[in-house]
């Protein structure tokens, strides 16, 4: 079993509850989410969330079926193989003083990340990027002093031509081969 | 024209071709309870606990194959259908579970008698809906019965708060659901078919292993299409049983835990298996990484997730059992696999699992057999779990399509009364028996009030050892004989019936087991009898926890064995 990152990428109906049956699901199939990220889309009345899980491929596969037959989730799909664009957004609050303040603003430049915020003893740092961007980043810069970060989930896209998680038209229950148990008629035989 | 909620509820449950209700009253639900005398079409059944009302819808559901329906009050009401809810989930029956809500004004306050139901099912309903408007009653109740009832059927929880019902709105039953992230695959794909058959036409020892799925799609001519056409033996598990007659010649039983030494050896040994409406439960497979090492498996199943979820499958097909058997059997090749036929008979001589040893003692396998004698086989048996469950499954040959009905996967203790109960209000011209043990029958033994109250006909054997026996074999087998806390007394059953008002009988003597039975059947109404058996009567053959299915451990009694696990 080889452990690997993946990126699940789910269409859900934006009604209440959901992230819970999601997220309670993931837990009880004894799943961890390293990171969730969860907003609207190109489409109305649906989100899209994105999770980035460990595990084995077999194992995140049956997590990704399970997911799967959650009423409100529309679609859910493994974009892991897909050469995905994966970003996250961290905003770092670091300890500034007029001597380094400079310096930090040179290492925020090389990042091509923002100074969003300056006071006397600190600056707020907006960083978007890959995992290893912004984990790199906090690294140079933790040694200023880091006062208080926050950072969202990733989401993603896959490159390309790669379509896009449409939601296909709904099959109605006249279309089913099987009449639903209670219009069957005459009791089973063999 | 408006109507209340409550109204709404009930006219939406008429067009869903709902006739009983398994419920009890309380607070929240009494605009609801104030309403039924306008709708007579729909039969209450007071239960005497609300896990009564659950289970029965189950049972209800499981023997008509329409969705049952049980009702409840807000709060302790609903959580003491907590287990009914799961029973249902575990074992895929369609049930419709409809609870009251503090008014919407008190939710999240912790009002008297509120609990976060829809929070509490999450992980055991299918799907499940806090109605917080009357207008999306309607829309609410066609989805829950369209959700429960297809694809792998399940229960749907809806929660109505009080004042909902009493809310007015305009009432138009939808025509069809709209449900973009619910829609049942239902045909196999051509591709793996094609493939399914040729493994299948190639196969020298194949084995079908059906399941409950096959009963839900009553796919039953299609299994026997294809078992006879390909010559292949059919074994079950323990769900599965009321797919495939019993007594036909390529019938070879259970498998697992407590199946026939034979039907696991010939799972063993197989070089195709076509697993049919069945998920490999551990119950089933025994340690899955030696689970039939020699076969590839074919794997029909309606749920894509029980697809490689604990075996590895050669060929998936997700769909519905009948449509899927119908398109593999136009592509089979007659074969008679005379050589695999002799191994297995070989097999069958040599363990014949389903005889009963001679013995003075009352023993209960021989209850169950006489059970079957007497109404040659033609009834419904409703068990308990344990031992009188998996004797109930080895010693009755069940011929009639879905004859059994049990708890298999969540193995409630409890369910037999309540459930006989559903079963025989939605069969009423069935015979129904009621396969009870001494420890599950106290726990739910207050429906005995609701049996008379609605004078239901069910036949009630308990097989009374004294022990809560299956949990005292293991203690026997694999735990040094360290009887903790098994022994269990009980009232004296008969008087107990006879207080409740229905007759009843205790047998002691192997020789008034016939007449007791005739006498039970020849009475009009319920009928309760106590077989009073060996109290240390053991289930074989047994697979020890831990290990494969091949090593199951055969009558006589065997030394004690130490748990390898």
């Amino acid at each position: 079993m080889v452990v690997t990152e993946h990126i699940l990428v789910a269409l859900v109906e934006d009604k209440p509850g959901v992230l819970n049956r999601v997220s309670s699901l993931l837990r009880r199939r004894n799943f961890n989410i390293d990171s969730i990220a969860v907003g609207h889309t190109e489409q109305p009345n649906l989100s899209r969330m994105t999770f980035v899980v460990n595990g084995d491929t077999a194992k995140v596969e049956q997590v990704r079926k399970q997911l799967d037959k959650i009423v409100e989730v529309v679609k859910i799909v493994d974009i892991t193989d897909n050469d995905p664009v994966a970003r996250e957004l961290a905003l770092l609050k670091i300890k500034a003083t007029a001597s380094t303040r400079s310096e930090i603003i040179q290492i925020v430049d090389i990042f091509r990340a923002n100074i969003v915020d300056v006071s006397a003893d600190s600056v707020i740092v907006e960083v978007t990027g890959d995992e290893e961007k912004v984990d790199s980043l906090l690294e140079l810069l933790r040694g200023f002093g880091i006062k208080e970060m926050a950072r969202t989930g990733r989401i993603a896209l896959p490159r390309g031509s790669a379509g896009p998680l449409v939601v296909e038209e709904t099959r109605m229950p006249e279309q089913s081969s099987k009449p639903l148990p209670s219009e069957a008629e005459s009791p089973p035989d063999w | 024209m408006k109507k209340t909620g409550a109204q709404i509820l009930c006219e939406s449950l008429i067009k869903e071709g709902v006739e009983v209700i398994f419920g009890y009253p309380g607070g929240t639900v009494l605009p609801l309870y104030d309403t039924f005398p306008q709708y007579p079409q729909l039969r209450h059944i007071l239960v005497r606990h609300e896990q009564g009302a659950a289970h029965a819808a189950d049972s209800y559901a499981r023997a008509t194959g329409k969705a049952g329906v049980c009702l409840a009050t807000s709060g302790p009401g609903a959580t003491n259908l907590v287990t009914g809810i799961a029973n249902a989930c575990l074992d895929s029956s369609p049930i419709v579970a409809i609870t009251g809500q503090v008014a919407t004004p008190f939710i999240g306050k912790d009002a008297f008698q509120e609990i976060d139901i829809t929070g509490i099912t999450l992980p055991i309903t299918k799907h499940n809906h806090l109605v917080l408007d009357a207008g999306e009653l309607a829309k609410v109740v066609k989805e829950a019965f369209y959700i429960a009832q297809t694809g792998k059927p399940g229960p749907v929880l809806i929660d109505i708060p009080r004042d909902i019902f009493q809310q007015e709105a305009e009432f138009a039953y939808p025509a069809k659901v709209d449900l973009p992230g619910y829609k049942p695959t239902l045909f196999g794909h051509p591709t793996q078919i094609k493939r399914a058959a040729e493994m299948t036409n190639r196969a020298e020892r194949p084995v079908i292993i059906a399941g409950r799925g096959v009963i839900i799609s009553q796919a039953f001519a299609e299994l026997r299409e294809l078992a006879e056409k390909a010559q292949i033996p059919v074994i079950t598990t323990l769900l599965g049983i009321g797919c495939f007659p019993e007594t036909h010649i390529l019938s070879f039983g259970m498998l697992g835990m407590h199946g026939m030494i034979y039907a696991n050896k010939a799972v063993d040994n197989a070089d195709v298996i076509i697993a049919i409406g069945m998920r490999f439960d551990d119950r089933a497979t025994g340690v899955v990484s030696a689970f039939a090492p020699q076969a590839r498996v074919i794997h029909i199943d309606i749920d894509p997730a029980e697809i490689g979820k604990n075996v590895r499958v050669d060929v998936p097909i997700v769909g519905d059992a009948k449509n899927i058997l119908g398109a593999l059997n136009k592509q089979i090749v007659p074969r008679d696999h005379i050589d695999w036929f002799n191994q297995l008979d070989l097999w069958r001589q040599e363990h014949p699992a389903i005889e009963i040893r001679d013995s003075e003692g009352l023993l209960p396998q021989y209850v169950i057999r006489q059970i079957y004698e007497v109404t040659q086989g033609d009834a419904i048996i409703v068990t308990g779990v344990g031992q009188n469950q998996m004797w109930a499954a080895q010693f009755f040959f069940y011929d009639k399509p879905n004859g059994l009905i049990s708890s298999g996967g969540l193995g409630t203790m409890g369910f037999e009364l309540p459930g006989a109960i559903g079963a025989k209000v939605g069969c009423p011209d069935e015979t129904v028996w009621c396969i009870a043990g001494d420890g599950g029958f106290q726990m739910t033994i207050q429906e005995l009030a609701t049996i008379v109250q609605e004078n239901i006909d069910v036949k009630i054997a308990i097989i009374n050892n004294g022990y809560l026996g299956m949990v005292r074999q293991w203690q026997e087998l694999f735990y040094r004989r360290h009887y903790v806390h098994t022994r269990l007394s009980g009232p004296d059953f008969v008087k107990v019936a006879e207080a409740y008002g229905l007759p009843a009988l205790r047998v002691k003597d192997k020789r008034e087991v016939t007449s007791a039975i005739e006498k039970a059947m020849e009475h009009q109404g319920p009928f309760l009898i106590d077989f009073v058996v060996e109290p240390e009567e053991n289930v074989f053959p047994i697979v020890p926890p831990g290990a494969t299915l091949v090593q199951a451990i055969e009558m006589p009694k065997p030394e004690i064995v130490t748990p390898s696990s």
